[in-house]
């Protein structure tokens, strides 16, 4: 890449053809927002977003034609590409940029000291008191029983994929680790729940059950990541051990899980980031309920999603407690993320090049 | 990649198996350690031949194996040690144990919700019409316009975001400065770790309000088209929804197909440049043609994520059950999933029954888009769409 990256001109054969100067297309830029603005303010009051839609068009459309005229049709079509290319990547940041900062301006209104620590008993109507007490627990604790649940079987069965499957057995737990993943999250609640309701009768409900959908979801991405990092370990390492006599189930243990420690706990930690915020399979097992319930094995629980999705359902200032309770959701998603990111750069299997 | 394997390990073929082997594991690890760079500049003929696959794990399971069953063969060969050699198959039952438990969970999945699902599968008529409402006919005639919201939601979704995924993978992979692709894509994995039910706050909140005129400048100007017809004032229609499920599918299917460009040969690109091809050129002469297959799977593995998707469309859609295209008018579609999310918690009985025969639909649409795209992937063996 470091060719392409090099300069915008290709060097070569075509070198003598004419080519506009580097800085053209910076100075077209800038002239077509001159352009949309000046084009806005005779017509309306120019706001921001019509300014950089229409100067980008504007800017297409010049550079593509100006392009045309000096440098001929290829480059013309290099530029016209380029920009598309560019004017794509702005419009991902939109949704990104725009999200993060309402539910942070929004979220922020709400926060207090109070708002983390009390929860919901006694609130009713447009009383702005109650909390998210409750919820924060519910989440912690339903997503620590996930973990509890998939862990052992996600690191043991990617042992068994790089370590010892072969034959059909391991080409089907491959597949259909795949297919798994790809469950939606409201079926595995819906299985979660029929699963739990024929053993305990139709009334039950309890944490476990959330706990239990989460460990659908979250087991086959443990397993893809633990995969992917005991696939890292380079032979040679499990090759010594066997030199030394060591036996397969040690050297899986003394050696290759501990060579890919980092990476284990950085999937495991990704995993659980991506199924904290599950809201359907929640909403259909464990329920939303007033009191902080520390017993996961009987009654209702709250979650920080369907906390939020269910004041944001009741309107009114319930909608300020969706976006507190948002916002504490991304906050620890977030955490989790760059958690992860430095466990995996810290801890990372020292490899020779 | 398989067919220039030959022509570029050529000056190799000399070389015995066991050589090959230690010379390609490290080569493997450190590139795939690195996934923002293909290759490195130092070894071009084994980066190109070897390293330039940053997922490329499926190839090389098969070599390693092979040097697995050395291990075993070698292990076992020190019958002394009773005790080890127990424990080694304890531990090879237990993990073993672990891998058919999950082929166990998939099969309970789909055991459990057709054992709940069959009351209201063999339900008279009459019985069913009182859970699901007299005009819905059948139990097929209520999973209908769920299946079509279903479908047309995600397949919007998928035709807003695959062209932006493909345009901001090329972004990362070909046109953005290397230390900036790597930040790039950590912005990008920072979408997809954005809970759902943070999406539905903003879509309803924030993006609803945002549409509103640019709706009702698509019906006023448009409205000859039956699309865009009949748009009504709050945006909590089907292409609101589509639109936020477009922006969640987005990371998926741009990190698929980003893994996929960077794998493209670099002799093949180098080809292009020295033939003087423009970067436009060298885009859609070597790596577009190269990236087809990647760009299909990771489009249905989009489509798989959108079709389950639940709470930005609960949150968002103003629910109907009809087979209607007016993509702009509220209260004509729903999906599947944020049907079963809004009307499970006050259900009993027979329309717990029907709610989950509406989930087995669900389950089988994605579960075959999801084979659908693990074959495709699987016909490029040196390509692995995990994740």
């Amino acid at each position: 890449m470091a060719i392409l990256t090099a300069g915008g001109e290709t060097p070569g054969v075509l070198a003598s053809a004419p080519r506009l100067p580097k800085w053209m297309p910076w100075v077209f830029l800038v002239g077509s927002f001159v352009v949309s603005f000046l084009v806005l303010l005779a017509f309306s009051h120019p706001n921001v977003a019509g300014v950089v839609v229409l100067g980008v068009l504007i800017y297409a459309v010049a550079i593509t034609i100006t392009s045309q005229r000096v440098e001929g049709s290829r480059y013309a079509a290099d530029r016209f590409a380029t920009t598309l290319v560019v004017v794509a990547f702005g419009i991902a940041l939109i949704p990104l940029v725009s999200l993060l900062w309402t539910v942070i301006a929004r979220g922020l209104k709400v926060m207090s000291f109070d708002f983390l620590n009390t929860n919901m008993v006694g609130v009713f109507g447009q009383m702005t008191e109650g909390g998210i007490f409750h919820a924060i627990w519910g989440t912690i604790l339903i997503t620590a029983a996930a973990t509890v649940i998939s862990v052992p079987i996600g690191i043991l069965t990617a042992v068994y994929l790089v370590e010892y499957g072969r034959g059909a057995l391991a080409r089907g737990v491959t597949f259909f680790v795949d297919v798994m993943t790809g469950i939606p999250s409201i079926v595995a609640g819906l299985f979660a729940f029929t699963l739990f309701t024929l053993v305990f009768g139709p009334a039950y409900r309890a944490g476990i059950m959330g706990a239990a959908a989460l460990a659908v979801l979250m087991t086959p991405v443990v397993i893809r990541s633990v995969e992917e990092m005991l696939r890292l370990v380079p032979n040679e390492l499990r090759e010594a051990s066997y030199a030394l006599g060591v036996s397969k189930a040690r050297t899986i243990f003394k050696v290759v899980l501990r060579t890919a420690v980092g990476g284990i706990v950085t999937g495991v930690m990704l995993a659980i980031a991506r199924v904290i915020g599950e809201t359907a399979p929640l909403l259909l097992t464990v329920g939303i309920v007033n009191e902080t319930n520390w017993n996961l094995f009987e009654g209702r629980m709250t979650t920080l999603p369907v906390f939020a999705y269910r004041q944001y359902a009741q309107g009114g200032v319930g909608v300020d407690r969706a976006w507190g309770a948002a916002l504490v959701l991304i906050v620890i998603v977030m955490v989790l993320n760059l958690l992860a990111r430095l466990v995996s750069k810290y801890f990372a299997p020292k490899l020779e090049r | 990649m398989t067919q220039l394997d030959p022509s570029l390990s050529g000056p190799q073929g000399t070389r015995t198996g066991a050589q090959e082997r230690s010379s390609f594991s490290p080569a493997v690890s450190s590139s795939a350690l690195e996934p923002g760079q293909s290759g490195q500049p130092g070894q071009s003929g084994q980066a190109g031949s070897w390293g330039g696959a940053p997922l490329g794990t499926t190839n090389q399971s098969g070599t390693q194996g092979g040097a697995n069953q050395g291990g075993v063969a070698f292990g076992s060969r020190q019958r002394g040690k009773v005790a080890s050699v127990f424990a080694a198959r304890w531990f090879e039952f237990l993990s073993t144990a672990a891998g058919i438990t999950i082929l166990v969970v998939l099969a309970a999945v789909a055991g459990f919700l057709i054992y709940e699902a069959w009351p209201a599968i063999t339900a008279a008529p009459e019985d069913l019409q009182k859970v699901i409402g007299a005009n819905a006919g059948s139990l097929l005639g209520y999973i209908g316009p769920l299946v079509f919201g279903t479908l047309l939601s995600a397949i919007i979704a998928l035709v807003v975001a695959v062209p932006l995924s493909v345009a901001i993978a090329l972004f990362i992979s070909h046109y953005s400065p290397r230390r900036l692709a790597g930040v790039i894509g950590y912005v990008i994995d920072l979408l997809a770790a954005i809970p759902s039910v943070v999406y539905g706050l903003w879509g309803a909140l924030w993006l609803a309000p945002q549409l509103d005129p640019i709706f009702t400048w698509m019906t006023n100007s448009l409205g000859f088209i039956p699309l865009f017809a009949g748009y009504q004032a709050p945006a909590k229609n089907v292409l609101t929804a589509s639109l936020v499920l477009a922006v969640m599918i987005l990371p998926i299917v741009t990190a698929v197909t980003r893994e996929i460009f960077l794998q493209t040969p670099r002799l093949h690109e180098e080809a292009a440049l020295a033939l003087g091809a423009t970067r436009w050129e060298l885009v859609r002469m070597t790596v577009l043609p190269f990236g087809r297959s990647g760009i299909v799977s990771a489009s249905m593995l989009g489509l798989g994520r959108a079709l389950g998707e639940t709470m930005a469309v609960l949150m968002i859609l103003s629910p109907g059950t009809m087979y209607s295209f007016f993509l702009l008018k509220p209260g004509q579609h729903q999906t599947i999933a944020a049907n079963i999310a809004a009307k499970f918690p006050e259900s009993s009985g027979l329309s717990v029954s029907a709610l989950i025969a509406t989930g087995l639909a669900l389950f089988i649409i994605t579960l075959l888009v999801n084979m659908g795209a693990r074959w495709i992937v699987s016909r490029r063996a040196e390509f692995n769409g995990a994740n």
